[in-house]
């Protein structure tokens, strides 16, 4: 039995921890109408996928960062990092977000380089599944090369805040799951330690200092969803950068 | 938030969690001792009762992954009754329904666990 304080009303009565409108809506398919200076819009049309609609094992990832000698507070911390999300991604990777900002239902578009410095880029997005004053929490969409949720929070601890991103995430198809084995998975973790990295210094913290805990929930790879393959962003993206060149001339001509 | 209360209880061959105060990731070590105890008293199926449930958001629900996935493992199963409309749409919208069982009443849960 865990026993906590209750978060303090809102004006109207209503907790801003505890309510319903903290949730996104049902929704049966994405729409990224919502989303300025995205090249391209892969999510529209999309159903969400999260970790139990993956292909590969299942991990939880944790990484947190101790926001030490920072006068603030978890509500601080999570305003700072929804208002400014995009800026805390590493070089190359870009977070189009939803012009009403991080709000429950709203969705964002990304484009991801998987290897720094490689053409292929890949065009997916996030859906805004959660989101109170000290956490958000996306969910994938059909494509991306994660089916996972990942929660942005920030708790205090001792009198330091601790600000937290963790992920439970699945390799969404077979050739995503290869990648994933073959340093997709440690490229992902230095892209959160980054982002993490980053977020505490706007805040402060002259050297951050983040942890990075990883455990595989499942290690048995879900064989029924290889068919995830077809929605790829990966593929998708691979044959886009190929055919570049030829919709380039086709343009001109 | 309110303290999250989980009782253990049996109806047959079914084990039922009755669920109450709030789900958070803070409950993760309640249920995941509820989850325990049921398994080791011998059921294959565990019923969820969220009835009395005033709150969850979204690393609550996150536990619930982590303990499908056990009770997959195990060659078990969990079926949850006493949802709200609310958080029915919620397991909807996280798909969570495509892989634990929502029925209206215990009964009819206890029916879908002793299939």
């Amino acid at each position: 039995m865990v026993e906590t304080k209750q978060p303090a009303p809102t004006t109207d009565g209503t907790s801003t921890n505890r309510s319903e409108a903290n949730w996104a809506k049902p929704v049966d398919r994405l729409s990224a109408a919502g989303v300025a200076g995205a090249k391209d819009d892969a999510v529209t049309g999309k159903r969400v996928s999260g970790p139990l609609q993956g292909f590969g094992q299942l991990w939880q990832k944790t990484f947190s960062v101790r926001l030490d000698g920072v006068d603030t507070s978890p509500e601080a911390v999570i305003a700072t990092w929804k208002a400014h999300f995009p800026e805390f991604w590493p070089k190359g990777q870009r977070f189009y977000a939803p012009l009403s900002g991080i709000k429950p239902g709203e969705v964002a578009l990304l484009e991801i380089q998987p290897v720094p410095g490689a053409p292929v880029k890949l065009s997916t997005g996030v859906l805004v599944l959660y989101a109170d004053d000290e956490s958000f929490t996306f969910m994938t969409p059909e494509g991306h090369t994660l089916s996972a949720w990942i929660t942005f929070s920030a708790r205090s601890d001792d009198g330091v805040v601790v600000a937290q991103a963790q992920a439970l995430e699945r390799p969404s198809d077979p050739f995503d799951e290869l990648a994933y084995k073959l340093g997709g998975n440690r490229q992902n973790n230095k892209f959160w330690e980054a982002t993490l990295r980053n977020l505490a210094i706007m805040v402060g913290v002259p050297v951050p200092v983040v942890d990075v805990q990883v455990a595989c929930i499942d290690s048995n790879r879900q064989w029924r969803q290889w068919r995830n393959v077809r929605n790829s962003a990966t593929l998708r993206s691979a044959r886009r950068t190929v055919t570049s060149p030829i919709r380039w001339i086709t343009r001109r001509g | 938030m309110t303290a999250t209360v989980i009782e253990l209880d049996q109806e047959g061959p079914a084990s039922i969690l009755r669920i109450a105060g709030d789900i958070t990731s803070a409950s993760e070590g309640d249920l995941g001792a509820a989850y325990g105890l049921a398994v080791a008293n011998g059921a294959s199926a565990v019923i969820l009762d969220f009835s009395k449930l005033e709150y969850m958001n979204s690393g609550g629900i996150g536990l619930l992954v982590t303990l499908l996935v056990r009770a997959q493992r195990a060659g078990g199963r969990l079926v949850a009754t006493g949802l709200s409309d609310h958080y029915r749409q919620i397991f909807e919208l996280t798909r969570l329904d495509e892989a634990i069982q929502i029925v209206d009443d215990e009964d009819a849960a206890v029916l879908a666990a002793t299939a």
